[in-house]
């Protein structure tokens, strides 16, 4: 048999080899037989040496092509059994996705929570911060600092909440160190008094938080609830400062339809006084039943801080004037949704907070 | 306050629109809850009771046969019974539609026809008076429509809620001239005269003891009085202002109250001995039977009118005494019309319980001045409706306590242009002060002018509450609108971003925030298992289930679960940031209030609570320690432990005590974290900005190291054993196993660790690994009673 022939034979038996295969285990059992050193082909190239010198090129080439074939075949090969293998595979695995036993899912921010959150991020964007103050406050912080001494009517305004204290119902915090109840904040103003005090204008902040009332709780009203308060002292602040803030707050927390307007009003803590009304966001200010066809909604109250007010708390009212303006965080939750009663929102039922 | 516009035109020419005119009103600041146009309710007519007669069926109806002019006579069911035979009443014939939009129809009520409707005021939106059919005077023509006779067709009642700081706008001439000057419509209270005899020297007399509470005293003797009834005009205007027409006397009274906004008293001057009334202080424990019959008990402060024996006949301002009551019989009066300090009003009559509408105008403060004109107007509308006219006698009877100053205030134009945020002229602001009776004057200075303020306007009393007035009359809506910016870039602190990320990783975890009542009953606190340390308490609770304030979240956690289970939502895992409660020991100081952040995880073992903790550490940057503590407030006796960062202990993880989980009828188990979030976050403030390390290129090694170790040493101090000995090659530490087994030794369980170790500079040698690992088996096995498990 001529060189040529027993590398034929060999190339054949190789090839023969991988088309008795049936997958890779057995492909990978040939392998050796194919190119190991024991291999028939292998075997040839050692017996090079006895070919003659003028036909050693044209043997060596046909030895490499007859290599070259081989291993083209077990390529081939390997990866139809690794194509039918991975199919095998996955086939195995081939999932029904709804079939999803785990329960696991993202809790929920309390809706007062989300709100407030939204409310800061837009006077964060207007250029405020956020400040912050205790609950349980003097009556100096909470009215009188405020313009609103103790017989002062207006006190009416607020059903107050006291603390008892046992044997000393007063504390010695009041102005000059005077005695002075303790009570259950009812709005967030004693945090601006606060701020005053303990840093200089200018000054452009909101105080956000939980305010108490002596409320009986109703679709409209709970004794706990919260409010934000803003307030800005600065030089030269005017009234129609005020209500361009307030019109940019509203355009950017309800959106461009959505505009303020002012109303005079009256408040101890702010002279002049208003009230601010926003256009319905029902209707968008053509009238419906929640605006009592007036196409607006009267959202919270406002004005300039009054001179007494920035005097209690150590601010020259010549040089700086500033506004201020509250309103219910409670009640913007209920409208963003559509919420009829506010006491829906203090049940902790997960199946009306996971909603939000 | 409400107010008709017939009436107001008594003051000024003002025409327009109705909703046009109570824009003006709300954009004036007396905002309009209410525009009515009264219209003629076509069907309603006047009718004559002509029979009434019990229904057969039915005892809280009766059946009623009315005439309405044409003779005849048509029956109707009635559930009031105070009228008579012969009464006149108002009558919806069917058809009619109520103001309330009802349509009245013919009906059958328990067999018997009823054709029509008898209405009381308040069905007509005629008043409040729901109590009875409305009664009409005899002079009323049957079957013609009642409101046409009435004169009230196409008159606007308007329903204004009136500001604490406009005592003005508490009256008809108040309200007039505000809307007159926006409208530039020439406003004037007209001058009423009334002719006197004799002298009322002997008759009267007037003294003040106290003038600082009586600013002034004005009176009149009136004689000839008949106390009747007064004309349909005047019952119908009281009516609609909310007024219950009563006798000619007190009509007129409360008519000159409402009109003027001066409040005014009669007193029967034949039972005031010498006709004397002073005024002074009441002494503590004085008492008074007050017209309504009841004795009232005054302290020093009150104000009193006493008689001429010193004995109390009123108290000031809030209301008169029994013993001087006009009576059907009186025939001459003492007229009072005084002023009173608003502060000592305001007091007395909150503690009394007295509200009256007297008692609201004088708490803001009434205008002092006006009240020799209101006498003049008393006696006018009281002639005036007197049959036989009454006789005033001699002059008026005007004595002054302590009367405020007339403030003259200096005003800048250059301040209320800034106030405002627009340039005014000193001609706009006297333009704009002048038609609501402020008196202006120029001054030496271009940009100051001085401004009087008028009597009836005691809340103005500074430049900046001029800035308010000028800026009422020029309409807020009419400034500008501009946008101030802070000299800083908006932000929130570190605390509150840090605050925001604690909430983030609750939710992420699977949490819901949950918002329960910060009060408590009392009871709740040991409900809860809680130590029983005194709670903050409040004064005056609603309640006393809200008396308490909360001192744990817990309570309010459990109830929240408890809800939630009693509903069906099982496995709920909550939590809530907020302030908690104590009692400062400082007698100077606030209660404590401190903010935690607590979460309470049904169905869920001490292990979850432990493992929302490792969240929070991961996110913080944090490395909480726990030590196990038994028996914490409301803890599972056995599964609990004390948190701390360093030495500072932050709060408590573990379960809820099984007993307490019992009470509130929670039937599976509950973990619990509870965290001093205020100190967590200074923490992890404190941590914030550390240098990082560079991640090393060098190959790591495992060594995975199990112990024996006795129960009772914590597996956090073989951790913290393994990182001090591992040294600094250490990269991670991990507890991968537990193992308790009854083949092992009684008391002892197998513990876990996986160290990761790695060099920053080399690959460490076998043998370097080899030393670490036992540098750590050595310093577990010396320091704690654990054995490598071999």
């Amino acid at each position: 048999m001529s060189v040529y022939d027993q590398i034929a034979e060999a190339q054949a038996s190789a090839i023969g080899e991988i088309e008795n295969t049936g997958d890779l285990d057995s492909l990978k059992a040939i392998e050796p037989v194919l190119f190991g050193k024991k291999s028939a082909l292998s075997g040839l190239k050692r017996l090079m040496g006895d070919v003659d010198v003028e036909e050693r090129a044209d043997v060596g080439q046909a030895l490499n092509e007859a290599q070259q074939t081989v291993r083209e075949a077990h390529a081939a090969a390997k990866e139809k059994f690794e194509l039918s293998s991975r199919k095998a595979q996955l086939e195995s695995e081939r999932l029904d996705l709804t079939e999803s036993l785990q329960t696991n899912s993202r809790g929920h921010l309390h809706l007062v929570t989300q709100t407030m959150e939204r409310l800061e991020d837009v006077f964060v964007g207007m250029g405020f911060t956020v400040s912050e103050g205790p609950q349980a406050e003097t009556d100096w912080y909470n009215f009188e600092a405020l313009n609103l001494p103790a017989a002062h009517p207006a006190r009416s305004m607020f059903d107050t909440l006291y603390l008892d204290l046992g044997e000393r119902t007063e504390i010695g915090d009041g102005e000059g160190g005077e005695a002075t109840n303790i009570l259950l904040r009812t709005h967030t103003s004693p945090v601006q008094v606060r701020v005053m005090e303990s840093i200089a204008p200018p000054i452009y902040t909101v105080c956000p938080g939980r305010v108490f009332r002596r409320d009986t709780a109703d679709a409209s009203h709970m004794p706990v609830f919260h409010q934000i308060e803003g307030l800005v002292v600065d030089r030269g602040i005017s009234l129609s400062d005020l209500a361009g803030t307030l019109n940019e707050f509203t355009a950017a927390y309800f959106g461009g339809a959505i505009s303020s307007r002012l109303r005079p009003s009256y408040f101890p803590f702010t002279e002049p006084s208003a009230e601010f009304d926003i256009t319905c966001v029902i209707c968008e200010g053509d009238g419906c039943q929640t605006c009592q066809r007036t196409g607006w909604i009267e959202l919270g109250g406002c004005g300039m801080v009054h001179p007494n007010v920035l005097a209690n708390c150590g601010v020259d009212s010549e040089e700086w004037t500033g506004f201020a303006f509250g309103f219910g965080i409670d009640r913007l939750a209920l409208m963003r949704y559509g919420i009829k009663d506010l006491r829906d929102m203090y049940t902790n039922d997960v199946r009306f907070l996971g909603q939000f | 306050m409400k107010v008709l516009l017939s009436w107001l035109r008594e003051f000024a020419p003002i025409e327009g629109d109705p909703h046009e005119l109570a824009d003006h009103m709300s954009d004036l600041g007396m905002a309009v809850e209410e525009t009515r146009v009264l219209d003629s309710l076509e069907g309603l007519v006047v009718a004559r009771v002509g029979d009434l007669r019990p229904h057969p069926k039915a005892d809280r109806i009766q059946l009623v046969d009315v005439e309405t002019g044409d003779g005849e006579r048509l029956q109707v069911c009635c559930g009031a019974f105070n009228m008579s035979v012969g009464d006149l009443i108002p009558f919806a014939t069917i058809g009619t539609v109520m103001p309330d939009g009802m349509e009245i129809s013919q009906r059958k009520m328990r067999g018997e026809m009823s054709n029509g409707m008898c209405c009381s005021a308040a069905e007509l939106g005629l008043g409040s008076d729901q109590d009875g059919i409305m009664i009409l005077p005899d002079d009323l023509e049957t079957g013609v429509s009642l409101m046409e006779q009435l004169g009230l067709v196409g008159d606007v009642l308007w329903d204004l809620e009136i500001n604490p700081n406009r005592p003005d706008a508490m009256s008809v001439a108040g309200v007039a001239r505000d809307l007159a000057a926006r409208l530039g419509v020439p406003f004037e209270i007209p001058e009423w005269t009334v002719a006197s005899t004799g002298s009322e020297e002997g008759l009267a007399r007037i003294e003040i003891a106290d003038g600082d509470l009586c600013p002034r005293f004005t009176g009149r003797v009136i004689t000839g009085v008949t106390v009747g009834t007064s004309p349909l005009w005047m019952q119908m205007r009281l009516t609609l202002l909310g007024m219950r027409p009563i006798n000619s006397v007190v009509d007129v009274s409360n008519y000159v109250m409402l009109e003027l906004g001066t409040p005014n008293h009669t007193y029967d001057l034949s039972l005031l001995a010498n006709g004397h009334i002073g005024v002074r202080r009441a002494a503590n424990g004085e008492s008074i039977t007050t017209l309504d019959d009841q004795e009232r008990t005054l302290l020093a402060d009150d104000g009193l009118i006493v008689n001429d024996g010193d004995e109390p006949i009123g108290i000031a301002g809030v209301m008169g005494g029994a013993s001087t009551e006009i009576s059907a019989t009186t025939d001459s009066v003492l007229l009072e019309l005084a002023s009173w300090e608003p502060e000592s009003i305001a007091r007395t009559s909150q503690r009394l319980g007295l509200r009256s509408e007297a008692s609201a105008r004088f708490e803001r403060g009434t205008d002092w001045r006006i009240n020799a004109i209101a006498v003049q107007r008393f006696c006018h509308l009281l002639n005036e409706i007197s049959p036989d006219g009454i006789e005033v006698v001699g002059a008026v009877l005007d004595v002054a306590g302590t009367t405020p100053d007339i403030l003259s205030v200096p005003v800048r134009t250059s301040r209320i242009s800034m106030l405002l945020g627009r340039e005014f002229s000193s001609e706009e602001i006297r333009e704009l002060l002048t038609p609501i009776g402020f008196g202006i004057e120029a001054t030496d200075s271009e940009d100051v002018q001085l401004v009087t303020i008028p009597s009836f306007r005691p809340d103005t009393q500074t430049e900046t509450d001029i800035a308010e007035e000028v800026a009422r009359h020029f309409g807020y809506g009419k400034l500008g609108a501009t946008v101030p910016r802070s000299p800083d870039a908006g932000h929130l602190s570190p605390q509150q971003k840090l605050r925001r990320v604690v909430r983030q990783v609750m939710t992420g975890a699977g949490l819901t925030e949950a918002m329960p009542n910060p009060f408590l009953a009392p009871d709740e606190i040991a409900k809860a298992g809680l130590a029983t340390k005194e709670p903050v308490r409040l004064l005056n609770p609603l309640a006393v289930e809200e008396s308490v304030l909360r001192p744990s979240l817990l309570p309010g956690l459990l109830a929240a679960v408890a809800y939630n289970y009693s509903h069906r939502n099982t496995g709920v895992k909550l939590f809530e940031t907020g302030a908690v409660f104590e009692p400062s020991e400082d007698s100077s100081a606030l209660p404590l209030e401190n903010e935690h952040l607590a979460a309470l995880l049904s169905n869920a073992d001490a292990f979850a609570a432990t493992a929302l903790l490792k969240d929070l550490a991961s996110a913080l940057k944090l490395e909480f320690e726990l030590t196990n503590a038994d028996s914490l407030g409301g803890l599972h006796p056995t599964r609990g432990a004390l948190i701390s960062i360093g030495d500072t202990e932050v709060g408590s993880v573990g379960e809820v005590d099984p007993a307490v989980l019992g009470k509130y009828e929670i039937e599976h188990r509950c973990a619990w974290l509870d965290l001093r979030l205020d100190l967590v976050i200074e923490a992890a403030i404190s941590v914030e900005g550390t240098a990082y390390q560079p991640v090393s290129t060098f190959p790591s090694s495992d060594v995975d190291l199990a112990f024996v170790v006795a129960e009772g040493v914590q597996a956090s101090q073989i951790e913290m054993t393994l990182r001090n000995a591992a040294g600094e090659e250490l990269q991670s530490l991990h507890l991968f196993d537990v193992f308790r087994s009854e083949q092992m030794d009684e008391g002892v369980r197998s513990l876990a660790f996986s160290l990761r170790l790695q060099a920053k500079d080399r690959t460490m040698t076998d043998d370097e690994v080899g030393a670490v690992r036992q540098r750590c088996i050595d310093a577990v096995e010396s320091s704690h009673s654990a054995t490598l498990r071999a």
